[in-house]
């Protein structure tokens, strides 16, 4: 099978049944993307495939053959943290840090689909021609990674820091 | 996850071809329920058709309706302009749904088709007629919280658990359907069945038939629209009762007409036909829109954790029609 991962094309045999998480995690070595569930229901797998975000659990690795992956170690790297990572550390985003990878890969696809004025549920006009972003519209659309530890607060004012410093289409790539 | 072959359909009559005749065949979306059952090794197919490339589009009808390919995604669905401004309910039902990760990933067939989320359905140790019948059901004396108040029966009392479905039951929405035997459409509230004595026939789909796409008919006062969802938790869990609910009142401030289908309540998306025939002609106004719950939920049954759920459901009626007269609740 084929993909690209943060940039770089790689080629992998796999088993069918493997999940995009499981061959990320133990066939490509890519760990940072973190296994909590495995049915959807918190978050941790969260990727971006050509930039949307999904849960890598319930993906099939052959379903997505040919697409272009980001996870975690595509963000930044020691010394070279990006800019939402950065904030995370500045605004205490995590306690354990598990559910981290999957808030941070999903925040930067969230900053996205709130630049292309995809609704949420709490959108109270859907003819408005932006999203207006406040705490309500950032809970909500952060609900699908949840976090055990409950660093709720610092995870939102982090994300809501670097979503007003930067324009969402440059955050995939960005690095501080 | 037992083994399987993977093939990705370039159009609808290759998936049909690959699918045919082939009763452990099994049509892929997104993935995000099936891919689950198979974990579980409740669906264990031998085949995957993969049908995220086929159709697509969102596109408006002459006649000022909408036609949506069966693998647009949930996401691209809610963020469509034509349903934001025409059918609104259909786009806050979808992102009442499940996360956005999810609704990235999910397709509107997938979704449509998606089984129940009845605990004892996903634990192959538990006796489920639904996945095993005849062996019985755990859920009518277990854990019934999420479970059916509206035409189940003594097999099965499971939900339906589909947001977009409600909306689009309101909706008169209608199926398009391709197979073997050839093209034929459905109108979606004919689609899903009640349990009856075999809750393991979900649909009304034949074998190896595929969703191709979902029409919606025109309807002006849809722009008058919303969809309601009651859950454990504010966001990211499965409806204890859904409504949506288009309302069309006339100047003297009476129902002209009225769309009404609830949510959790059933094995089916459940268009709300009494309550819609007490309403139509009556004052918009709380004695009619509670007159017009009671009618509805006269036949509901509850059972040990989910009795609630039937006057749960009469006030979330009263509650969404009274926000769509102005009345906010
Ligand atoms: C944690 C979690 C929370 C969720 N919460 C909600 C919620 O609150 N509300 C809600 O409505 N949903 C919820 N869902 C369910 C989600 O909406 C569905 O899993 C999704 O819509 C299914 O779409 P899919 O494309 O991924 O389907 P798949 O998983 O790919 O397929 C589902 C079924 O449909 C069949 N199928 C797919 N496409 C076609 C087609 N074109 N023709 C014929 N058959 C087809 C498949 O064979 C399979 O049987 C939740 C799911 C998870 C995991
Ligand atoms: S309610 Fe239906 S799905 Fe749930 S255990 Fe009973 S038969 Fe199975
Ligand atoms: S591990 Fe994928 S959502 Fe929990
Ligand atoms: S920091 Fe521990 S789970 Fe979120």
């Amino acid at each position: 099978m084929n993909f690209t991962i943060n940039g770089q094309s790689v080629e992998v045999e796999a088993d069918i049944r493997s999940s995009l998480l499981d061959l990320l995690r133990n066939s490509l070595g890519f760990t940072g993307t973190k296994k909590g569930c495995d049915q959807g229901a918190c978050g941790a797998c969260t990727v971006l495939v050509d930039g949307e975000r999904i849960n890598s659990c319930l993906a099939l690795a052959v379903q997505y053959q040919g697409r272009s992956i980001t996870t975690v170690e595509g963000l930044g790297s020691d010394g070279n943290l990006h800019p939402l990572q950065q904030a995370f550390v500045d605004h205490d985003g995590f306690q354990c840090g598990y559910c981290t990878p999957g808030q941070l890969c999903s925040a930067i696809g969230m900053a996205r689909e709130i630049e292309r004025n995809i609704p949420s549920v709490v959108t109270a006009d859907f003819m408005a021609v932006s999203v207006t972003v406040d705490e309500r519209e950032l809970r909500e659309r952060m609900s699908g990674n949840l976090c055990r530890c409950g660093a709720y607060n610092g995870i939102i004012e982090a994300i809501s820091e670097t979503l007003e410093k930067m324009p969402a289409s440059t955050q995939e790539r960005a690095r501080a | 996850m037992n083994p399987f072959t993977y093939e990705r359909a370039s159009d609808t009559s290759a998936a049909i071809e690959l699918a045919k005749g082939n009763a452990a065949a099994r049509y892929l979306g997104g993935g995000t329920n099936l891919v689950d059952l198979m974990r579980e090794t409740v669906e264990r197919p031998e085949m995957l058709v993969d049908v995220t490339g086929l159709p697509r589009g969102i596109e408006p009808r002459a006649d000022g309706g909408l036609l949506i390919g069966a693998a647009a995604t949930n996401t691209a669905l809610a963020a469509d302009g034509h349903v934001r401004a025409h059918y609104p309910l259909l786009a806050r039902a979808i992102l009442a749904g499940a996360s956005a990760q999810i609704r990235n990933m999910a397709t509107v067939g997938g979704n449509i088709l998606q089984r129940t989320r009845c605990r004892y359905f996903y634990d192959t140790a538990a006796a489920c007629n639904k996945r095993q019948p005849g062996a019985g059901c755990d859920a009518r004396d277990g854990f019934n919280r999420y479970h059916a108040i509206l035409g189940a029966s003594p097999a099965c009392v499971a939900t339906h658990p589909s947001d977009m479905c409600v909306a689009l039951a309101a909706l008169d929405a209608t199926v398009h359907l391709d197979g073997p035997a050839g093209p034929r459409s459905i109108a979606l509230s004919d689609l899903h069945r009640l349990p009856g004595d075999r809750p393991d026939i979900e649909t009304e789909l034949k074998a190896g038939e595929l969703i191709t796409a979902v029409e919606l008919p025109p309807l002006l006062f849809a722009r008058r629209s919303t969809y309601r969802k009651v859950r454990d938790r504010a966001s990211y869990a499965f409806a204890l009762v859904s409504v949506a609910a288009a309302l069309d009142i006339d100047d003297s401030g009476v129902v002209r007409d009225v769309r009404l289908a609830l949510g959790g309540v059933a094995h089916k998306p459940w268009r709300a036909s009494a309550a819609e025939a007490a309403l139509k002609g009556r004052p918009a106004g709380p004695e009619s829109f509670r007159a017009a719950a009671e009618a509805e939920l006269a036949a509901a049954t509850g059972l040990r954790d989910n009795a609630f759920k039937i006057e749960l459901a009469k006030r979330t009626i009263v509650a969404v029609l009274g926000e769509l007269t102005g009345d906010d609740a």
